[in-house]
């Protein structure tokens, strides 16, 4: 792929987004042509972009099966590089609400208006991962720490609205770094491993 | 099916080396057993010298047989241009183009934020103490084209330019000989966005 006699040349490149048509082989299937549709090239020449990118491709690939056809979770790591090449001022909150929304779609929805266990009508303080979300007093362990109403406010706007409006987001530091703590634990804990590429997601 | 002793125990070293799989191996070593015994021994002799001479160079981490590279001992050499390279291998192919006379710094390999590489491991710390002690003006960043080489490109060109360099990064584009038609948009992108005056 990347040997310089390679006819695709810089087409098949991590954060390409290309149209391929694709021979059928025996385990892998085989190149046979390449068309690049948008190679998100702000993403790649900057480091702090490229590191967001990164992590949100890991995570896709994580959380996409083979030969199953997923078009939510593509089209939402579509949206989330097009975010990011749009080159925001706090990439990593386009990527919090990126890995947030990947795992509503992955079937980890987190509940944040009604209780996870019981269903009983929120607004709830304590959020636990395990039990995918808020929980009501009735249900909640005797020794959760209750969820700061600003962090769960984030949490809300980082599932519910589009990766667009988390470009400029005017949080308060402390509120976003809580709310980036909790949903890489969430994601951690469903994918059953941490995502490499957070570490080096500049905060 | 297995073979027996020595020759499986060889089809198994050889099968260890990048590049090379179970029938590579197997054909390598069997190309063992026609050669003289003078040609294997001498095979042996150079992989355990390369194992016990070669270490990296003190102040570039370039491969080395002394203390400090060949071309760091290079009194010639422009002390004030450094140019940083993912591997060795890449200094001695920029050697072979004789279009650079000033000196490396070897980091080790590139940033990969999926493969859980970042700045730490590699020989960045280093390479800021370089700039720091030695008379450095300018930094010529020669990774790889690719998302890593771009990431740690970007990432050093950010942490140096504060430091007062001239930071540059080598050109990309179409390769000699080539063909208009043939090359990728990306490719050609680069071609024209780094385009000079004739």
């Amino acid at each position: 792929m990347r040997r310089p006699g390679s006819r695709f040349g810089g087409r098949l490149e991590p954060f390409s987004h290309v149209d391929l048509q694709l021979y059928a082989g025996r385990s892998l299937d085989i190149v046979t042509q390449a068309e690049l549709v948008t190679s998100f090239a702000p993403v790649r020449a900057d480091f702090a972009l490229s590191a967001c990118g990164s992590a949100m491709v890991e995570a896709a690939d994580h959380l996409a099966q083979e030969d199953e056809r997923s078009n939510r979770l593509f089209l939402l790591l579509l949206e989330g590089l097009r975010t990011l090449a749009l080159s925001p001022a706090t990439p990593s909150a386009v990527l919090d609400g990126y890995l947030f929304r990947l795992a509503s779609v992955a079937g980890y929805h987190p509940h944040l208006d009604a209780c996870a266990a019981c269903g009983a009508p929120g607004p709830h303080d304590v959020f636990t991962i395990a039990a995918g979300g808020a929980l009501c007093p009735d249900d909640a362990p005797f020794d959760a720490h209750p969820l700061d109403p600003a962090v769960t406010g984030l949490l809300r706007r980082l599932l519910g609205g589009p990766l667009s409006d988390q470009r400029d987001a005017p949080e308060d530091p402390r509120v976003r770094r809580a709310a980036a703590a909790l949903v890489a634990s969430y994601l951690t804990y469903h994918l059953g491993r941490p995502l490499r590429a957070l570490e080096l997601v500049e905060r | 099916m297995a073979f027996e002793g020595p020759v499986q125990d060889l089809i198994e070293e050889f099968g260890r080396l990048p590049g090379i799989g179970p029938k590579s191996a197997q054909r390598l070593a069997f190309h063992m057993l026609t050669i003289d015994t003078e040609d294997a021994r001498r095979l042996a002799n150079a992989i355990v010298q390369v194992k016990e001479r070669v270490r990296f160079c003190v102040r570039c981490f370039n491969v080395a047989e002394q203390q400090e590279c060949r071309i760091c001992r290079d009194p010639r050499r422009d002390p004030t241009v450094l140019c940083v390279v993912e591997e060795p291998r890449d200094v001695m192919a920029i050697e072979k183009t004789a279009e650079f006379r000033g000196r490396y710094h070897v980091l080790g390999g590139a940033i990969s934020p999926i493969d859980g590489v970042g700045p730490d491991q590699l020989r960045i710390k280093e390479l800021v103490a370089r700039v720091g002690a030695e008379d450095v003006a300018e930094l010529v960043l020669a990774t790889n084209p690719n998302i890593e080489g771009e990431a740690t490109a970007s990432y050093l060109a950010r942490l140096l330019k504060s430091m007062g360099l001239r930071v540059s990064r080598i050109a990309s584009g179409l390769p000699v000989g080539g063909d208009l038609e043939y090359a990728d948009e990306v490719t050609l992108g680069r071609a024209f966005a780094g385009r000079r005056d004739l």
